[in-house]
């Protein structure tokens, strides 16, 4: 699952809002754990940098797309309407973002 | 105190450190005539102090009886000990004579590297528990069966397997190397955790063997700690959960050694003196970048063992049930986390997510969704409980759930 969002230049939380916004991630993925059904996950820092052709290099990962990915997770799913379901509740849905869910290829086929 | 008192706790204390200080000398290959020799001398403190009384010293006594055993076994032995000498000239750069060295450095040190030679991955779980209770305990073999709901003789063959092992694999008596260290004292720690939980979680009804068996997990966990080698956070982790957990000891069962649940234990029987020795070293754990399993499961333990009913304390344990599954699922952890759930964000929540998780094969999820529907569907409740009823396994769990079913038939009728 690949979590996408907006980018919101005014994204400026609260402390408050920024450990609420944590926990809410943590009973989510809590959630999927619980099923057994968490294979493993990183959130992405707002850090970084692109890499162009002829050594052109940009800030931030952000720099001439709308949406910007900020994390993803690798869950355990027969198949893409199990990993549908898993993907229900995710908090970035209330903030305006979208999880793309995408199946792994296996290395040998 | 008496000499079979005495013996008996010299026992617990002096038998790992001559065993240990033997094991290195010998090595590994030889570890059952480091056993008899040390058996020998704890035979013979029995015979002699019944008869001439306690000597003055009887550590030190015990110390110079297995020295005395040690050449005695070498000069009867010849092929044996030329083997050995040989080996340990070889080491040590020794002059003529063998020398049983129980000094208290050699001693701490050979405990030490014993530790880690008996909770050595090459050995399933269940055995190196077995061997750290005989060797590193001084269990009997009728205690370790006892623990393990089995017999002597099953006991008897899986620690003679692990012996034959770490002799046919020529295991080293030696600490790891630095780079090895963190990886092999996960090994070690796992070891201990089971050990406790093995006494904290037993079946067997004997309350007083389930406490040593918690005791000695401790006591081998304290020695970890007690080491600038091994001192690292991750340990003092585990030490921490494990003073929470023992602190309810005298409050979790009943005068016939029956459970009583959390919520209905009396709280002035909690031990205030481990609690705080669990605070101390949750605060001691707190360093370094690793958030381990023990941390987690210590934190989890720690609201549990306090008193105060803080608004927090239910979001704080969600949360740690959460990284805790994150970093390693078990069906207990899905329970308890869900439980958790329901008393943060409530009975509705809960259930959802319960009836994701898919645990049918245990009775302590029909128990929990039992527990659930309470007030909610009493229909489905009584049928949850009656479904845990026929999965639970132990007479304990079947009663409790007899008084739950009856309570709420009770209150359904009225």
């Amino acid at each position: 699952m690949i979590f996408r969002s907006e980018i919101n230049e005014s994204f400026g939380p609260t402390p408050e809002q920024m450990q609420g916004n944590i926990q809410h991630w943590m009973d989510w993925m809590g959630g999927i754990a619980a099923q057994g059904k968490m294979a493993s996950g990183n959130r992405l820092s707002f850090e970084g940098k692109i890499l162009k052709p002829n050594n052109v290099i940009a800030d931030g990962p952000y720099a001439e797309v709308k949406e910007i990915i900020g994390g993803y997770i690798v869950v355990k799913a027969i198949n893409i309407d199990e990993a549908m379901t898993l993907a229900e509740g995710c908090p970035i849905l209330s903030h305006g973002g979208n999880v793309e869910v995408r199946s792994i290829v296996a290395v040998n086929s | 105190m008496n000499e079979k008192e005495l013996i008996a706790q010299l026992f617990k204390t002096e038998y790992r450190k001559i065993i240990s200080v033997l094991c290195k000398l010998f090595g590994i290959v030889h570890i059952e005539i480091a056993e008899d020799i040390t058996n020998d001398t704890f035979l013979l403190a029995s015979e002699t102090w019944g008869l001439k009384g306690i000597p003055e010293n009887p550590t030190a006594w015990l110390y110079t009886v297995a020295k005395n055993k040690t050449k005695d076994y070498f000069k009867q032995h010849k092929t044996f000990s030329e083997k050995i000498v040989f080996d340990i000239k070889q080491n040590q750069n020794l002059s003529e004579e063998v020398e049983v060295d129980l000094s208290h450095k050699n001693i701490t040190d050979s405990q030490l590297q014993m530790i880690f030679t008996i909770c050595n991955p090459i050995i399933p779980a269940e055995a190196q528990i077995g061997l750290a209770l005989r060797i590193l305990c001084g269990f009997g073999i009728d205690e370790i069966a006892e623990a393990f709901l089995t017999n002597k003789e099953t006991i008897n063959k899986r620690l003679f397997r692990a012996k034959e092992k770490l002799r046919t694999e020529n295991i080293k008596i030696e600490l790891p190397t630095e780079n090895d260290v963190n990886s092999r004292l996960e090994t070690v720690l796992t070891t201990l955790y089971l050990l406790f939980n093995e006494g904290y979680h037993s079946s067997t009804q004997k309350t007083h063997l389930r406490k040593e068996l918690c005791l000695e997990a401790m006591r081998l966990n304290y020695f970890l700690i007690e080491n600038k080698t091994t001192n690292k956070p991750i340990v003092n982790a585990l030490m921490a959960l494990m003073c929470f957990h023992a602190s309810r000891f005298e409050a979790r069962t009943n005068q016939i050694g029956e459970p009583i649940l959390y919520d209905q234990q009396d709280k002035n029987l909690w031990n205030e003196e481990l609690i705080a020795k669990g605070n101390f070293y949750l605060i001691q754990s707190a360093s370094g970048n690793e958030l381990s399993k023990y941390h987690l499961e210590a934190n989890i333990a720690y609201w549990h063992s306090s008193k105060l009913e803080n608004p927090k304390k239910w979001d704080n344990i969600l949360q740690a049930y959460n990284q805790l599954l994150l970093i390693e699922y078990s069906p207990i952890t899905a329970l308890n986390r869900t439980y958790a759930l329901a008393q943060v964000k409530g009975k509705q929540t809960a259930i959802i997510e319960a009836e994701k998780l898919n645990i049918a094969d245990n009775h302590y999820y029909f128990s929990l969704l039992g527990y659930l529907y309470t007030d909610i569907d009493d229909a489905k409740a009584i049928w949850y409980f009656e479904m845990a009823q026929q999965k639970a396994k132990t007479d304990n769990d079947k009663s409790l759930l007899n008084k739950k079913l009856d309570d709420l038939k009770k209150k359904n009728n009225s």
